[in-house]
């Protein structure tokens, strides 16, 4: 069991690049949180991202790290999730890293299954390249580009999601450290490709989806909630009025392409050629 | 009178779905156990039925691996066969079709061939495959035995009536094929070599195939595109054999990725494409560049720009190899020039990619994939798998500074140390920075390994005079024919040299080509490798030999070309 005071995931003297009251610091206690009480063992964890400001979360955590390309943190997580399943893999980017520049890889992660978390900081706009639309911006908003407001409808990444039949959707809200924590912690836990939507205020950029605009715009499912049911997740994750929060979407029993493809648990990097096997692999062309 | 004495240059031609490919198969495997020299290649077009294909099989004495435009036995399977390989036909040239397909042909002997009336006699219109191997087999008088178990192998499940059926056909085609070399005095002696009964008859995709599997590679993500694919179905068939990880991408910037993920976690892992679908991860390649993860890139070239040719050939992809990848890093590029040079560079990648921490190229092409030869069992090199990973402690930082550049390589989930890479500017432990001093330092520690490749780089390979005044440089596929040309025309004032590895190149490299004259043969339209070693050693290229058409080379043409530039 982890020392209760101490979390191993913390890091110390890190210059954080993210602006003040930045809605990404709440997330990377959530995270840091998160994979403390599942008593995960550092060594084991690997957190992988894009480009953007939420893809430097790894940056703070004291986990293994692949910051990767913008939109490309997907397939890299798969790869290392094939090449070794031992490991805990998560993906974690922004809205416009994983629903914009890898939309692609955000439908075919969902298609395959494999056994990681994708969280997505979602704050509805773009941050790093100083405030334009993002895929998820409402329409309407104003930005540094859309002068005269958001014109397209936002990405849905939940239907999307459950159109795929992703067996783990859930949406958490940055505001609510503690919730968000619990969310992550189940995601993490779900054997298979697990998505976590995570609304996140831009306090420089957005100044739509303010913290006051998710309090007052946002409400847990309640404990009766079925989550397994897919027609009614449907229902909530198309909602607009109010939006839902929590595990929209849980469904047990969807093999995982780990499975599928036969891979066992031996490391790739332990990974050896049969001298045998070879041999009788050349004979069969002589 | 034909006489055919050390060589003979049969070809199949017919549409996409006739069976052309199976007829030649079946036919190098033949001529493959009764212990001749085969030298195969294929060219089609890109569609899945109708068009006009063919594949020349090549009987040679001594052992060959390049294309000749000369014809001397056509079997043509519809009459289209003759019009698009027609100016390949000549005097000499005794072509086997239908007779429906040879109404009004010009040059050339035509032999009414009834291949169908054959099969239908043996059983089965689809049984002319057999019969055209067989009058093959009779024309060049080499018994039916090895034909027949093959038969009787192909067949087996199909029952043993089918067996007797096709072995009924081969035999109308032998009989056929004996008579009319009777009748048409027609002669061939070429003398079987002395083989050993080792060999393998393999195409240049298995090559690189046996190649992969034997560098002990454990990933594979590819999107399909044509020449390339040939490997990542090889490896598809071999994944349970080897434990190999193979996934079909949902697009080539995947693939990179995925590929780049793999290795982090300590798999060796590679990529096959083409140009056009390369172009698509040179990100990628940046990526790998940055971050010192090891990748290996294999790229089976066609003729680009865009779509380009493709199902044709090329060695356009050298520059784009070079130059791929935004900002300063090194890469290594490879480019075989046989099959059993092929299983040996595939090794040798991941090996390069391992120990130097970098992206390292395999460059083929549609005609060295689509080729089929015998390799010598024991001719197949083996290099030690060395993985050149550490078991990390507590204190692990990724990208420490070292003496050479190059830093222990941890992966995660071993040791007690975290693996931390970065596609930013990054410190030792992986951390983004924008310190101007780390940055330089970096730099240079990416940068530092390429002397050292250098060094390692091997000599290129001399064939011909010692001391001939005049070298005549080929690289990768275009060994085979480089050689055979040099062979024919016996020249004491030429010599050929063979690049395996075109980057970086060895230092002496300058040295070799100093006050020689030197002539560059390659398979694209500017001559791309000519003017690497004229930006490495401001070496002039006295003449370049291009060809850019999506053909490869053939003997012929080489010889002609070196003729000419002989005369200037």
């Amino acid at each position: 069991m982890n020392n209760m005071n101490v979390n191993p995931f913390d890091m110390r003297d890190k210059d954080i690049n993210w602006c003040p009251g930045c809605g990404n610091y709440k997330i990377l206690d959530a995270v840091k949180g998160a994979l403390f009480e599942l008593d995960l063992d550092r060594r084991n964890v690997v957190i992988v991202s894009g480009i953007g400001q939420a893809a430097k979360m790894p940056q703070y955590v004291n986990a293994n790290m692949f910051n990767g390309l913008h939109g490309r943190a997907l397939p890299v997580a798969m790869g290392v999730k094939l090449s070794n399943r031992n490991l805990t893999v998560i993906a974690e980017s922004g809205d416009g890293c994983m629903y914009g520049e890898g939309g692609n890889h955000f439908l075919h992660a969902l298609r395959r299954n494999y056994d990681i978390t994708v969280l997505v900081h979602d704050n509805m706009v773009y941050g790093l390249t100083k405030g334009q639309a993002s895929p998820t911006s409402h329409m309407g908003m104003k930005t540094t580009l859309q002068f005269d407001g958001v014109m397209l409808e936002p990405f849905n990444p939940l239907a999307v999601a459950l159109a795929l039949d992703a067996p783990f959707i859930a949406r958490a809200s940055a505001a609510d450290v503690e919730q968000t924590k619990e969310i992550i912690k189940e995601a993490v836990s779900f054997r298979g490709c697990s998505v976590v939507d995570v609304f996140q205020p831009c306090v420089i950029f957005n100044k739509m989806n303010t913290y006051k605009w998710f309090r007052d715009n946002t409400y847990y499912l309640p404990d009766e909630y079925n989550p397994a049911d897919r027609k009614l997740a449907f229902e909530k994750a198309v909602e607009t009025e109010k939006l839902p929060l929590g595990v929209i979407y849980r469904h047990e029993g969807r093999e995982l392409y780990e499975d599928l493809l036969g891979i066992d648990k031996t490391p790739a990097y332990e990974h050896e050629v049969s001298n045998t096997v070879f041999e009788k692999m050349l004979d069969d062309y002589c | 009178m034909h006489h055919f004495e050390e060589e003979i240059s049969i070809v199949f031609g017919g549409a996409a779905g006739q069976g052309v490919q199976t007829i030649a198969d079946a036919l190098v495997k033949v001529l493959k156990r009764k212990g001749y020299f085969v030298f195969a290649s294929t060219e089609f077009m890109s569609r899945i039925r109708g068009g006009s294909n063919s594949t020349e099989v090549r009987i040679t004495e001594k052992k060959r691996r390049a294309y000749v435009r000369r014809i001397d036995l056509l079997i043509a399977l519809n009459a289209d066969a003759i019009d698009h390989l027609g100016d390949r036909i000549s005097e000499s040239t005794i072509v086997f079709a239908e007779k429906d397909h040879l109404a009004g042909k010009g040059i050339g002997e035509y032999i009414e061939t009834p291949l169908s009336d054959f099969a239908k006699e043996a059983g089965n219109p689809i049984f002319s495959n057999t019969v055209a191997v067989g009058v093959v087999l009779g024309v060049l008088g080499i018994s039916l035995d090895v034909f027949n178990e093959y038969l009787s192998a192909q067949f087996a499940s199909k029952g043993e009536e089918v067996v007797a059926k096709n072995i009924k056909a081969a035999s109308f085609g032998y009989d056929f094929g004996v008579e009319k070399a009777e009748k048409n005095r027609i002669e061939v002696s070429i003398t079987p070599a002395d083989t050993p009964h080792d060999q393998l008859l393999i195409d240049g995709n298995a090559a690189v195939g046996i190649g992969t599997v034997a560098a002990g590679c454990s990933f594979i993500s590819s999107y399909p595109m044509s020449p390339a694919t040939g490997l990542l179905t090889f490896l598809a068939r071999k994944k349970d054999d080897f434990d190999i990880v193979v996934d079909q991408a949902e697009d080539e910037i995947a693939a990179i990725n995925a590929a780049l993920g793999a290795s982090y976690a300590g798999a060796r892992a590679i990529v096959s494409t083409s140009g056009g679908g390369f172009a698509l991860m040179e990100e990628g390649i940046s990526l790998a560049g940055v971050t010192e993860v090891p990748v290996v890139v294999h790229i089976g070239q066609r003729p680009g720009p865009a779509t380009g040719l493709p199902t044709r050939t090329e060695q356009g992809d050298l520059n784009l190899s070079l130059y791929a990848g935004h900002g300063d890093f090194s890469r290594v590029i490879l480019a075989p020039g046989s099959f059993p040079q092929a299983i040996e560079l595939m090794q040798r990648a991941f090996d390069l990619a391992d120990r130097y921490q970098t992206t390292v190229f395999v460059l083929t092409d549609q005609f060295f994939l689509d080729s089929v030869a015998s390799v010598s069992k024991n001719g197949i090199t083996r290099i030690p798998i060395e993985r050149h990973i550490v078991k990390t402690d507590r204190e692990y930082k990724r990208y420490s500074f070292t003496k050479n550049g190059l830093s222990p390589r941890g992966v995660p989930g071993y040791g007690d140390g975290i693996v931390k890479v970065d596609s930013h500017e990054h410190d030792e432990t992986g951390h983004l920075t924008e310190n101007f001093g780390i940055r330089q330092r970096m730099l240079d520690k990416r940068l530092h390994r390429l002397e050292e490749l250098a060094l390692e780089s091997p000599l290129p390979e001399r064939f011909g005079s010692v001391d001939a005044g005049t070298l005549v440089v080929s690289w990768g596929s275009n060994r085979g024919v480089l050689e055979e040309a040099l062979d024919k025309l016996g020249r004491k004032d030429f010599a050929g040299l063979h690049f395996c590895q075109l980057y970086p190149l060895h230092p002496d490299v300058g040295r070799i080509l100093e006050n020689r004259d030197v002539i560059v043969l390659e398979n694209n339209a500017t001559g791309q490798f000519a003017d690497l070693l004229g930006r490495e050693f401001g070496v002039r290229v006295t003449r370049r030999i291009l060809k850019a058409t999506g053909e490869p080379f053939s003997v012929e043409e080489v010889i002609d070309a070196l003729q000419e530039a002989r005369h200037e």
